[in-house]
């Protein structure tokens, strides 16, 4: 059963394997718009390739169409450049046929959820081992601005003049409910953060979700400024943390409680509650997760950031393929092709 | 008691009953037994699209028919000599095409009078005299099943449910068929259930027995072996075929196969067979739709597997962005259609030949790819082996078109040897220091495939129109122009890499018959019978659509007249006619069946009777195109 693909996956990499982020920068120019950004999650996806010990011969990135369609041109790596939507089956293809690979996944939110959607939801719960990094602007870029499957009821758009009829998606708690195992949300104003995001998804065995919040100057400017910008986003957003105490604020003063089954603000400078009060999160404990994914409209409580889910306890689509091959071939042995053509029943003439 | 032989050259069986009467099981096993026994054979399973209609309807009914004989079956049988109607909607819906004088076995208890007014039977067909014309062997079959039993100690419940066995032996009497092959059919399927392999064993040898003793079956028929080339046979259908087909390719490209599908018929079957692969290394992903079939193929194909997606009519038109795609990023890749009747949903279980022009230009774009038909259901094999050979080659999609009919019918298949089968070479990159993605081969114009894991050839590939050689993003207008035409040329350099177009008959003169796909077999027996009346007339057969064998253009100039045959409203004709400027005469069949090779016959007879003739010469210098039969 060896295959020329076997020779080319066993074949060692020739020299250094550790590269610098230098060796990630094709030698293209950048077209998105100054200030998109995209390009502020290309910078940390670039940086971060080096660090993880992978020859980038292994590494591929597929995208969709969009914007963020863009973005394997601007990684030098393999990459393909699919059609509208269809990124991930590419990509699930991809890493069915060639688990060797780390294959990433850069969408948008008209190509994922929309045109996408279908594929984006069975991708969730297929669980092949992929990072999918979803450029959420809230709006279709490369059209030249229409309202899309995440913009908020209202929002003024080319084809909405007078304000969009539809209720958005929201991206983490349509994956949860998708059964995704790593489910993440991350923004464009703090690269480091993302980075270790981006990290975490590698890391991660399985299907792996980054919603990233990406700014886009021209068609929705400011859109998550309130939750993105240094100055108010300690205020708007929760940064999730395993094992660590829901607490936000500028000066860590306030702190998540659960009344029930529901989320609540409580502050830790009053004297009614302590540090020892607020939920700790958990990203192994689903129903928490779905919890978590629930305050992203809410208008009360801080927008959370972070890693919602990050869940080991399914083996990856991908994983599953080879055991079956390999236990088929234990128990029945590697197939004669002779006695495959000769089926159940022949005669000689 | 003395019983009658006569020696028959060819016979069509049909096996017809309700949904759940086992019809299939039983014509597949006469259909094997007759291989077995040195038959050519072809057959046709003919089903209803539901799954299980209430029985007794007309719209229940199920049919398997087996043509069989000692040479030249290449249909499915024009007309049915020996029917087996299980019930009063079998014979209804089946009765048409019976022989006078063919026989017709009937299971009696299927005729009370509430299955006589399901099937809309006023009278009792079998005792009001209107089926004088046939020769009617009325059984109670649940009677005499009982009755072959009494000594035999199994349950009841099993004795019923093997009355289409029971059936099946009474046909074997009738062609003295031998019942190892059946029997030993049963020892494995039901291995481990003795009672159940007794039942069915004792059921078989039951109808034969019946036949065997009831004094109003006299005569037996003899078909005598046939003339076939020694070796190891079985018998395929088309879709097995193209399973088979693409395992054997991607072991002889010596590359993982991969195939992204989605269920639909009448093409389910290839998914079927290649997901129980598993120990031939084969993988496979029953895709959320039919564009994620297509795309995680074309995933595959980026990876370096030999990657396949199957589909029929409704699918195909779903993949078409995707096969842009596929054409754009110059990958291999194998797109098998098994054409069924539509627009829309159509007839799902039912034939048709409508896909060509979607093959051949459903996409938008300039967006060329090879088109190749097979013509039986063995030759969906080589054609599969062909479709793998000419994508990874030339590093383009292909297109395969079968139909539902040699997609189910089957066939005897002279088995190949493995290790005479010619290898295939994959044009995989060598050297990192010059690659660059759109490179392409002098001769054959393909690109280079540098998979995922080769260092040194990292690239990007995608939909975007790409300069050429460098494979750098493009809009440069000269460059496009250059790619639309390199793409274009790709294709069609493949016509010096395939076989000319034979022409089976005299190679000049009045008229040729030009068939393509599954209507090879009807094309051709009636092209023989009207030869050996003395008719001039010509066959010639396509299995390549695109692009077309080279000598075509001066093949169709050397007759008169040119007839082609389809399942369409003259898809071909059309494509023949705009590229070689000859008027074609189109013969169109649109009811879900294949041809019957008299169908054509009367056609072709009234094309070469003497008043069309003459009437065709009266007109020829008129540019008019000739009219459809």
């Amino acid at each position: 059963m060896k295959t020329i693909i076997d020779q080319i996956i066993e074949k060692p990499h020739t020299g250094d394997i550790h590269t610098t982020s230098k060796d990630f920068k094709p030698d293209v120019d950048v077209r998105w718009c100054a200030g998109c950004g995209a390009i502020s999650v290309l910078s940390p996806a670039q940086r971060l390739m080096p660090e993880l010990g992978i020859p980038k011969e292994k590494i591929v990135f597929i995208s969709g169409i969009g914007c963020s369609g863009r973005f394997p041109y601007y990684i030098d790596t393999y990459g393909f450049h699919g059609i509208h939507g269809r990124a991930l089956p590419i990509a699930s293809g991809l890493k069915i046929a060639r688990p060797d690979l780390s294959v990433w996944v850069v969408t948008g939110d008209g190509d994922n959820m929309s045109i996408g959607g279908n594929h984006f939801i069975h991708a969730c719960r297929r669980n092949v081992d992929m990072n999918v990094l979803m450029f959420n602007n809230e709006v279709y870029s490369l059209t030249k601005g229409q309202y899309s499957p995440t913009s908020h009821r209202g929002q003024i758009t080319k084809s909405s003049p007078l304000g969009a009829l539809d209720d958005p998606f929201n991206p983490v708690a349509l994956a949860l409910g998708a059964s995704a195992t790593f489910v993440a949300r991350g923004h464009d104003k703090d690269r480091a953060q993302l980075q270790q995001l981006l990290l975490k998804a590698h890391q991660h065995k399985g299907f792996s979700f980054v919603e990233i919040y990406t700014n886009c100057r021209i068609f929705n400017d400011g859109a998550f400024d309130l939750y993105t910008n240094a100055e108010s986003r300690e205020d708007h957003t929760v940064w999730l943390e395993h094992e660590k105490p829901l607490v936000f604020g500028k000066n860590k003063d306030k702190g998540i409680i659960m009344d029930g089954f529901t989320p609540r603000i409580v502050d830790l400078t009053d004297g009614g509650h302590s540090i020892n009060d607020v939920l700790i999160h958990n990203e192994k404990d689903s129903t928490l997760a779905f919890i978590l994914a629930n305050m992203t409209y809410s208008e009360i409580l801080p927008r959370p950031m972070g890693i919602l889910q990050n869940l080991d306890s399914r083996t990856s689509y991908d994983d599953r393929v080879v055991e079956q091959i390999q236990q088929e071939v234990e128990t029945k042995g590697v197939g004669n092709l002779e006695q495959l053509l000769l089926g159940g029943s022949y005669w000689e003439i | 008691m003395n019983k009658l032989v006569e020696h028959l050259e060819e016979v069509t069986v049909r096996f017809a009953g309700d949904s759940g009467d086992g019809m299939q099981l039983v014509g597949t096993q006469f259909s094997d037994t007759s291989g077995f026994a040195g038959n050519e054979v072809n057959t046709f399973p003919d089903y209803p699209s539901e799954i299980r209609a209430p029985e007794g309807t007309l719209y229940g009914v199920s049919a398997f028919q087996v043509h069989f004989g000692s040479k030249n079956i290449h249909t499915t049988g024009d007309f049915v000599d020996v029917l087996v109607a299980m019930n009063a909607a079998s014979l209804k819906v089946n009765i048409a095409n019976v022989r006078e004088q063919g026989i017709i076995i009937v299971n009696t208890e299927g005729f009370d009078d509430r299955s006589l007014k399901l099937a809309g039977y006023v009278r009792n067909p079998l005792t009001d005299d209107s089926l004088s014309k046939y020769q009617i062997f009325g059984i109670d079959m649940s009677k005499e099943l009982k009755k072959a039993f009494i000594e035999v100690d199994v349950p009841s419940k099993l004795i019923q449910r093997t009355l289409n066995i029971f059936a099946l032996g009474v046909t074997y009497w009738l062609f003295n068929r031998p019942m190892e092959p059946t029997v030993n059919w049963i020892n494995k399927k039901f291995k481990g259930k003795e009672d159940v392999i007794l039942a069915n064993v004792h059921a078989l040898q039951g109808g034969w027995n019946f036949a065997e003793k009831n004094p109003d079956f006299r005569k037996q028929y003899i078909i005598d072996k046939s003339d076939m080339l020694p070796g190891k046979y079985r018998s395929i259908t088309g879709n097995q075929a193209v399973a088979l087909g693409l395992v054997v390719a991607a072991t002889k490209a010596h590359l993982p196969l991969f195939l992204g599908s989605y269920p639909i018929t009448p093409a389910t079957d290839i998914l079927h067979a290649i997901s129980g692969y598993k120990k031939y290394g084969v993988k496979h992903l029953q895709a959320e739709d039919e564009i994620a079939g297509i795309t995680s193929a074309i995933g595959a194909a980026f990876g370096g597997s030999l990657a396949v997606t199957t589909t029929s009519g409704p699918g195909l038109s779903l993949k078409t962005e995707a096969i842009g795609l596929a054409i754009m990023t110059e990958l291999p890749l194998i797109i098998v259609d098994v054409q069924r009747a539509g627009p829309s949903t159509g007839l799902p279980t039912k034939t048709e030949q409508s896909d060509l022009m979607q093959a051949m230009y459903g996409r938008h774009g300039e967006a060329p790819l090879p088109v190749l038909a097979a013509a039986s259901s063995s030759d969906c094999f080589d054609m599969t082996l062909e479709a793998a050979r000419i994508a990874l080659k030339y590093m383009t999609p292909v297109m395969l078109l079968t139909d539902g009919y040699i997609g189910q019918a089957s066939e005897p298949w002279r088995i190949p040897e493995i290790d005479k089968l010619p290898e295939i070479a994959p044009q995989f990159a060598q050297d990192a220091s010059t690659f660059k993605p759109y490179l392409r081969n002098p001769e054959t114009l393909a690109r280079q495939w540098a998979i995922p894991g080769m260092q040194g050839m990292e690239h990007r590939i995608g939909g975007l129109e790409k300069e050429d050689g460098s494979g750098v993003v493009s809009t440069d207008p000269l460059n496009h122009q250059k790619m639309v035409e390199l793409r274009q040329k790709k294709v069609d350099n493949i016509a010096n890499d395939i076989p000319e177009l034979e022409v089976v008959g005299e190679l000049e003169g009045d008229l040729l018959l030009l068939s393509w796909g599954s209507t090879y077999g009807a094309a051709k027996i009636a092209v023989e019978k009207m030869q050996a009346q003395g008719h001039k007339i010509s066959h010639a057969h396509l299995r390549y659509l695109n692009p077309f064998p080279k000598n075509l253009g001066e093949v169709l100039h050397r007759f008169d007249r040119i007839v082609i045959p389809e399942l369409n409203l003259g898809q071909l004709k059309n494509l023949i006619q705009a590229k070689y400027l000859k008027p074609v005469i189109g013969i169109h069949k649109v009811q879900g069946k294949p041809f019957k090779s008299v169908e054509l016959e009367e056609k072709l007879t009234v094309l070469l009777s003497l008043e069309n003739l003459k009437n065709w010469e009266a007109n020829k210098s008129r540019q008019d195109i000739p009219v459809d039969l």
